[in-house]
């Protein structure tokens, strides 16, 4: 094994996740794509973690942190992404213009 | 390090079988227009990060995607979809439309040339070195109750914030109560006196 493979296959995750970051209207879809691209970081830490031999195990225990943290992103945004459809009727993106001028 | 020694480790067919459809399912998270296929495709491509973590010998990693991720960030993501969107099935609304996924798509593809090629450019064909082993679950436990102890009670406390800010956000207002039967409350040992 070498290190491109996930590397690369991290890369390929992260610019999806971009793209469904842009294109996406809904904004359940939208966070979807953000954990798309958590997942594409957690893979480089471990990738590296491993290729590096690191005794500390940090990108491990870095991407735990990663899972953590996205855990608690995604309630957060899902309960706003409620308020907001209780509010609203609507949860498309580009319909939040309420501070547009 | 040339494509056919690649191809003659067999570690390299594993990773292919995992990383292949773990692109597809990220494939169809951005694209599909059924808001319950893209979750259920977000776990395809989850579900093979951990296996490629078990690949790496990453363990504890690898169930920890598997019982976060896909057990419960998964599931909740459904809970959103049906609260959110009654009429469940295809829908074409979902995407933006070709004025703005053509450039999307363009600045995604260069971002990935950029990675790639500074990635590729930089560490070229490195191997792993020969002995990765397998990660003990008692290590990394060791490793976040000694070193990385405070990241370790900062995440917590994160996450303690997280659950009581998504209680808050989330439930219903209490009904306002009505200002004359305050009034009526107040007035009503008064009247009781008289």
């Amino acid at each position: 094994m070498i290190i491109m493979q996930f590397l690369i296959l991290g890369a390929a995750l992260f610019s999806l996740g971009v793209y469904g970051v842009l294109t996406r209207r809904n904004a359940v879809l939208v966070l979807l794509s953000v954990e798309l691209m958590l997942a594409a970081v957690n893979i480089n830490f471990v990738a590296f973690d491993r290729f590096l031999g690191d005794e500390l195990a940090g990108g491990q225990v870095f991407a735990l942190f990663i899972i953590a943290i996205a855990a608690a992103e995604v309630g957060i945004g899902l309960a706003i992404i409620l308020l907001i459809y209780r509010n609203r009727h609507d949860a498309n993106v580009d319909d939040l213009d309420l501070m547009k001028l | 390090m040339t494509m056919s020694d690649w191809l003659s480790q067999p570690e390299n067919y594993v990773f292919l079988v995992i990383a292949l459809p773990m692109v597809f399912g990220a494939w169809r998270v951005v694209t599909t227009r059924n808001v319950v296929h893209a979750a259920l495709y977000l776990v395809l491509a989850l579900g093979g990060s951990a296996a490629l973590f078990l690949l790496l010998g990453a363990e504890f990693v690898a169930w920890t995607v598997v019982l976060v991720y896909i057990g419960a960030v998964v599931v909740l993501f459904l809970f959103g979809v049906m609260i959110t969107r009654a009429p469940l099935g295809r829908q074409d609304d979902l995407s933006h439309a070709a004025n703005v996924r053509i450039p999307a798509a363009a600045i995604s593809f260069a971002l990935f040339i950029i990675m790639g090629g500074s990635m590729l450019s930089y560490f070229g064909g490195e191997e792993f070195t020969a002995d990765v082993g397998i990660t003990r679950t008692a290590d990394i436990g060791f490793v976040i109750f000694d070193r990385f102890v405070i990241p370790f009670e900062v995440v917590s406390m994160v996450l303690l914030a997280a659950l009581i800010g998504g209680i808050v956000l989330a439930r219903k207002d209490p009904e306002p109560k009505e200002v004359e039967s305050v009034d009526a409350a107040l007035a009503a040992p008064e009247g009781g006196d008289a």
